[in-house]
């Protein structure tokens, strides 16, 4: 079974449609047993990082997620909060990752909205998928390129689209969003 | 590696049905949203726009079940609008799986009402749209699907809205709308320079060039239209082959 975090975020749906049409089971939970218990984690969601993270340390799931051993995968805000500090709101994270979570430079349209290249650089998420695809993107906040980055964008500047670090995967796109790249992308992480 | 400019259909929808009638031979039921939104993703379109132009309650509550039949079905993201006028009915569409809501009268009557929910959702929820249309050679804001003018400057419209918390302005000009004789230019390009969150074009597609001509000549990064595609007139992969020859830069 994949374990969908359940939280304060938006569109934590779109991610079980997903796996709906994959014919794969899911489910949506905060339960500390049935993270720990699932085969896979996912970690989605579009949203704000301050209340976010409030809402995870309140329920103590902060220390539940960084503590698990499976298969993980941060999307968009998921992955944002995985990180070490975000400038949104002055906002301590999770610290799996240890790059930043930094607002865009006020030098063009903010969010950062609609479909752009992302070239992987490597890891089993983009086994079939060419060296640059175009995946759907909505942020305001991007996570600067370092040691764990294994996929880069360029938008205003160049930042990390997706991260790793042991059994922690992190996007920045919706690959529940972005059509049959971003299937496939879903596809492998089942597969890892 | 640039972001793409969109290319997004937009199908109205009366109880549960697609109102436009589309002639998609291979298409079995013309009238099914679903399948038409099937047929268009498969075709490359990057973002679909669903308006309910249903009046009654019942009507609504199809419409809400449409929406997240259609977040299981697609895989792109998608815009639902129409008689949006209420925190509530914002949260009836997201629950069902919207991506994003279109508001249009209601946020003029109410403008706090694009705070609200931009505080509420975040503001990539919220798309603000704009109808636009000459009066003594001035633009205005119009409401009640275009039928009524207000005394609203579009631009400042537009300025106040991006304000409040919009994540989009979908800017239809009334005087293009339906005329098959291309987007408007100018009105598109002066909004959309004075704005720092995107603009999605409206009203006038007829031809590939039209497309060519708004991506190139205004900041838009996005055009809608909806019979060149529902009638197939301007078939999507066609649109983007040569879009991506005269290069505009798109999936």
């Amino acid at each position: 079974m994949i374990a969908i975090v359940k939280y304060n975020a938006g569109n934590i749906r779109s991610v079980k449609n997903a796996l709906d049409r994959l014919n794969v089971e899911s489910k949506l939970t905060d339960d500390p047993e049935e993270l720990a218990a699932a085969e896979k984690v996912i970690f989605p969601g579009v949203g704000e990082a301050k209340s976010a993270m409030n809402y995870l340390n309140e329920r103590k799931l902060d220390e539940v997620l960084i503590s698990l051993k499976q298969p993980f995968l941060g999307i968009c805000l998921g992955m944002q909060l995985m990180c070490s500090y975000s400038e949104e709101r002055d906002t301590k994270c999770l610290g799996i990752f240890e790059e930043k979570v930094k607002k865009f430079p006020p030098k063009g349209l903010v969010p950062h909205m609609g479909w752009n290249d992302f070239t992987a650089i490597n890891g089993p998420l983009f086994q079939n998928i060419e060296k640059e695809e175009n995946m759907y993107f909505v942020h305001s906040y991007y996570v600067e390129v370092g040691r764990d980055t294994i996929g880069e964008t360029e938008y205003l500047i160049p930042f990390a689209s997706a991260l790793q670090k042991n059994n922690f995967y992190g996007v920045q796109f919706h690959p529940e969003k972005s059509a049959d790249s971003g299937r496939k992308l879903i596809e492998n992480f089942l597969k890892i | 590696m640039t972001l793409k400019k969109r290319i997004i259909p937009c199908l109205d929808i009366k109880d549960g049905q697609t109102v436009k009638g589309v002639n998609f031979v291979d298409i079995r039921s013309a009238g099914d949203p679903i399948e038409l939104a099937k047929r268009y993703v498969k075709e490359g379109a990057d973002e679909l726009v669903f308006l309910d132009i249903t009046a009654t309650v019942d009507g609504r509550k199809t419409f809400a079940e449409l929406v997240s039949q259609i977040a299981h079905e697609i895989n792109i993201p998608f815009t639902v609008g129409g008689g949006i006028s209420s925190i509530e009915d914002v949260q009836i569409l997201l629950d069902a799986g919207a991506d994003k809501v279109s508001i249009n009268s209601a946020a003029v009557r109410n403008p706090n009402l694009i705070k609200e929910i931009s505080d509420e959702f975040g503001s990539q929820f919220v798309v603000v749209a704009i109808d636009a249309g000459l009066v003594n050679n001035e633009w205005k804001v119009f409401v009640k699907g275009g039928r009524e003018a207000t005394e609203l400057d579009a631009f400042e419209w537009a300025k106040k809205v991006e304000e409040l918390g919009a994540g989009e302005i979908l800017l239809t000009s009334m005087q293009n709308d339906g005329t098959k004789a291309g987007f408007a230019l100018e009105l598109t390009q002066k909004l959309s320079e004075s704005l720092n969150i995107p603009v999605i074009a409206s009203g006038g597609a007829g031809t590939s060039e039209h497309f060519k001509e708004v991506f190139e000549r205004t900041n838009a990064t996005g055009a809608l239209a909806a019979s060149v595609f529902h009638f197939g007139e301007i078939p999507i992969p066609t649109l983007k082959s040569y879009l991506k020859d005269q290069n505009v830069s798109v999936r």
